[in-house]
């Protein structure tokens, strides 16, 4: 009797949880009006941020720091979602969903883990211009944001090879992956092609899909520790908020230099305690690109396609605050002028 | 007859009180969590619910609860044992990342190919489970410890593994590493709702399978009647002559061969490849729902149901201008909640029986001594 009961309750659940599912109900997205209907003056942008979002101190906060430019200047009400760690793509694909069903335009997606959501949402919507950060998807409404970051690490690499005494230089990454990567191979060029015999260790904090190296500022500090006790007197860490780890850590040593990664990060409220001890960062502009979309959006004509964010067009750049570097800039723009020219092929891998 | 029916419906209503106990508390605390941030707390639940019901949203419940459910499932399978089996998360990514790398390198009909990729999983993950059952009877090392520790090192061998070169690939333009596509044959099916609510994912079947499974091999086996007996007394279990180190192996295994079961709707619904986007944290999330549901099949059901709900609608109280984090509340207290209620509860419980019993025992005096006095007299 007992066992009929049960297996009869779940059965009706079963079966309720089914039909309301597929019978009844209107769907999320019918109810809310057609998309792209922004008027003038009316901009409403929609951000899906990558896991950590608004205030990790890394990319997330530099494409906020864009969308705040662009919502002052163009006014506009920004909605902004943030992805968690559990999310697969189907739970992507709702954010960007839910932004561009609700009339939102454009809908940006911060990091490469949106390409495979946006991929399938793009085409859904093709009245919203949409945008990825360090990612290329084809699609004719979508703005894929690559920046050549390999660039501004060549300069880096530079200055850290000019600065240097003891001629021997570390490199910190957070997690191994492809993107890591191009810091590295560009960083090592910059060191080589400046003083052949200078010597470039290499450190990365965790590999492949284990992520923590990118929000572990106390890998980040024992990793500078045994570079210093190496007799590495400059250390360029591009591994999110590892780096202040690493930074700290190499502050404390008198006479060591650490380079700082995406934000200028002697302007870093947070690290104003060892700011001089910040030689210089390689910046990635992650606010102008988000700006740039805003704005042609803004202006009626939005971008898109692959657009590449490098040293030509200021989409990439070493930070001159601070003023350690001032002696040797003339050196860094003639650089510059050759990367720009093509003269210097900087390398995208190691 | 009559008398265990009452006795079932009193348990009943005590098992059910605990849960609801449990989610009302939860909404009184988050709707002052609500009130001290200055936002109102009913609109958000009406939010909720209004977002919830939509016909996406149900769509979208159904199969985040699919792959919840499992998890809950493999948890439960530890605690009924009284083992907590925290590895569930390891032991997953562990299983979909080899059934994704064995389904990509073989191309078979669908009804050898899915299979075989659900086996890998499932074997591969009971065999890390089993580490930890094994240093339990051997080395008597706690299953808490060796299934945290067995975690991190799933994480660092994926890593390992996942890399372009070894058994990875890397798509230089989204700069993501997966392993081999699985061929289209490995496409777990998927059945259709309405176009705007989007497929419901095929793997609830199994997954709704599973928990048959579940409720019948505990509860009406000699095999699940020895799992509860040493989840409730270990030394009552041995002097009754079952072998608790192979019962707690053996539960490992099974646990672990579940938690082969949990990454398969994102592996064979979803994303077809093991990603360095593939979800993780979900064996975690398999620890409340299981709490949640008092190891109970269908309470775990309604345990993933009810997460998946405010995953779900927790975007969209972002969306509305609420702090998503609020949703993290409510699941956090909603845990704390369960567990102290289950606790009043069964004290209660435990209170009426002894009250009812003692009752019973005076009243069975009473006429005993009644009886005397007539046999004296």
């Amino acid at each position: 009797m007992r066992r009929v009961t049960r297996f009869a309750a779940a059965g009706i659940a079963t079966a309720a949880l089914a039909l309301s599912a597929t019978a009844c109900g209107a769907s999320s997205t019918q109810s809310s009006g057609s998309s792209s209907s922004s008027g003038k003056g009316s901009l409403k942008v929609g951000i899906a941020y990558d896991v950590g979002g608004r205030g990790d101190h890394s990319f997330n906060d530099s494409a906020a720091r864009g969308l705040d430019k662009a919502t002052k200047e163009f006014g506009g009400t920004p909605k902004e979602l943030t992805a968690k760690t559990t999310d697969t793509d189907q739970d992507r694909e709702q954010y960007l969903d839910d932004l561009a069903s609700n009339g939102y335009n454009p809908v940006i997606a911060v990091g490469f883990a949106y390409a495979n959501a946006l991929k399938a949402e793009a085409p859904k919507f093709p009245k919203t211009t949409f945008a990825i950060v360090d990612s290329v998807v084809p699609g004719s409404n979508i703005d894929s944001m690559s920046f050549a970051t390999p660039e501004s690490s060549y300069l880096a690499g530079v200055a850290a090879a000019l600065k240097s005494k003891t001629g021997h230089i570390g490199f910190i990454g957070g997690v191994d992956n492809a993107l890591i990567k191009g810091f590295q191979a560009g960083f090592q060029q910059g060191v080589t092609d400046t003083k052949p015999s200078d010597k470039v260790t290499v450190q990365y904090l965790s590999t492949g899909s284990d992520l923590s190296g990118f929000s572990s500022p106390d890998k980040g500090a024992s990793a500078a520790a045994g570079m210093l006790s190496q007799g590495i007197d400059v250390v360029y860490s591009a591994a999110g908020s590892s780096g202040t780890g690493s930074i700290e850590t190499v502050a404390a040593k008198k006479g060591a230099w650490a380079i700082g990664v995406d934000s200028d990060q002697y302007q870093d409220p947070a690290l104003a305690k060892y700011k001089d001890s910040i030689l210089t960062s390689a910046v990635k502009n992650v606010d102008v690109a988000v700006y740039d979309l805003i704005q042609s959006v803004h202006n009626g004509k939005p971008l898109t396609g692959n657009n590449t964010y490098n040293l030509a067009n200021g989409g990439v750049s070493l930070a001159t605050s601070g003023g350690f570097i001032k002696d040797i800039q003339p050196q860094l723009d003639a650089i510059t002028k050759k990367i720009i020219s093509g003269q210097i092929k900087v390398k995208q891998t190691p | 007859m009559k008398k265990f029916a009452k006795i079932d419906k009193d348990r009943l209503l005590l098992g059910i009180a605990a849960p609801v106990l449990a989610v009302v508390a939860a909404l009184v605390v988050t709707a002052l969590v609500l009130l001290a941030t200055g936002k109102e707390p009913f609109k958000a639940f009406q939010i909720m619910v209004s977002y919830g019901f939509k016909s996406d949203s149900q769509v979208f419940i159904l199969n985040e609860a699919t792959t919840y459910y499992l998890a809950g499932l493999a948890v439960a399978i530890g605690f009924r044992m009284n083992l907590f089996n925290i590895g569930v998360d390891g032991q997953y990514r562990m299983g979909a990342f080899f059934g994704a790398v064995v389904g990509g390198m073989v191309t078979l009909p669908s009804f050898l190919e899915i299979p075989l990729i659900i086996v890998v999983s499932m074997v591969v993950a009971a065999a890390w489970s089993a580490i930890a059952g094994f240093l339990k009877v051997g080395r008597g090392v706690s299953e808490v410890i060796a299934t945290i520790m067995l975690n991190s090192i799933a994480t660092a061998v994926i890593s390992y593994l996942l890399q372009p070169g070894r058994l990875a690939h890397l798509n230089s333009n989204t700069n993501s590493v997966y392993t081999t596509m699985l061929p289209k044959s490995a496409w777990f099916f998927t059945m259709t709702t309405n176009p705007a609510a989007g497929p419901i994912e095929g793997f609830i079947v199994i997954a709704v399978l599973a928990g048959v499974a579940y409720w019948f091999v505990l509860s009406r086996t000699r095999f699940g009647f020895d799992l509860r007996t040493v989840g409730q007394s270990e030394s009552a279990a041995e002097a009754s002559g079952v072998n608790v180190k192979k019962m707690i192996v053996t539960s490992m295994i099974i646990s672990g061969a579940l938690a082969g079961l949990v990454g398969m709707p994102a592996l064979l619904n979803e994303a077809h490849t093991y990603s360095d986007e593939f979800p993780t944290g979900i064996g975690f999330i398999g620890i409340a729902v299981a709490l949640l549901g008092r190891n109970h099949p269908v309470g775990i059901g309604i345990g993933a149901l009810l997460w998946a709900f405010l995953d779900r609608t927790s975007n969209w109280l972002e969306f509305n201008g609420y702090d998503k984090e609020i949703v993290g509340v409510i699941q956090g207290v909603i845990v704390l909640c369960v567990v102290i209620a289950y606790e009043v509860v069964r004290r209660y419980g435990l209170g009426r029986q002894q009250r009812k019993v003692g009752e019973e025992l005076a009243a069975a005096a009473s006429l005993k001594t009644v009886e005397k006095a007539e046999v004296t007299a």
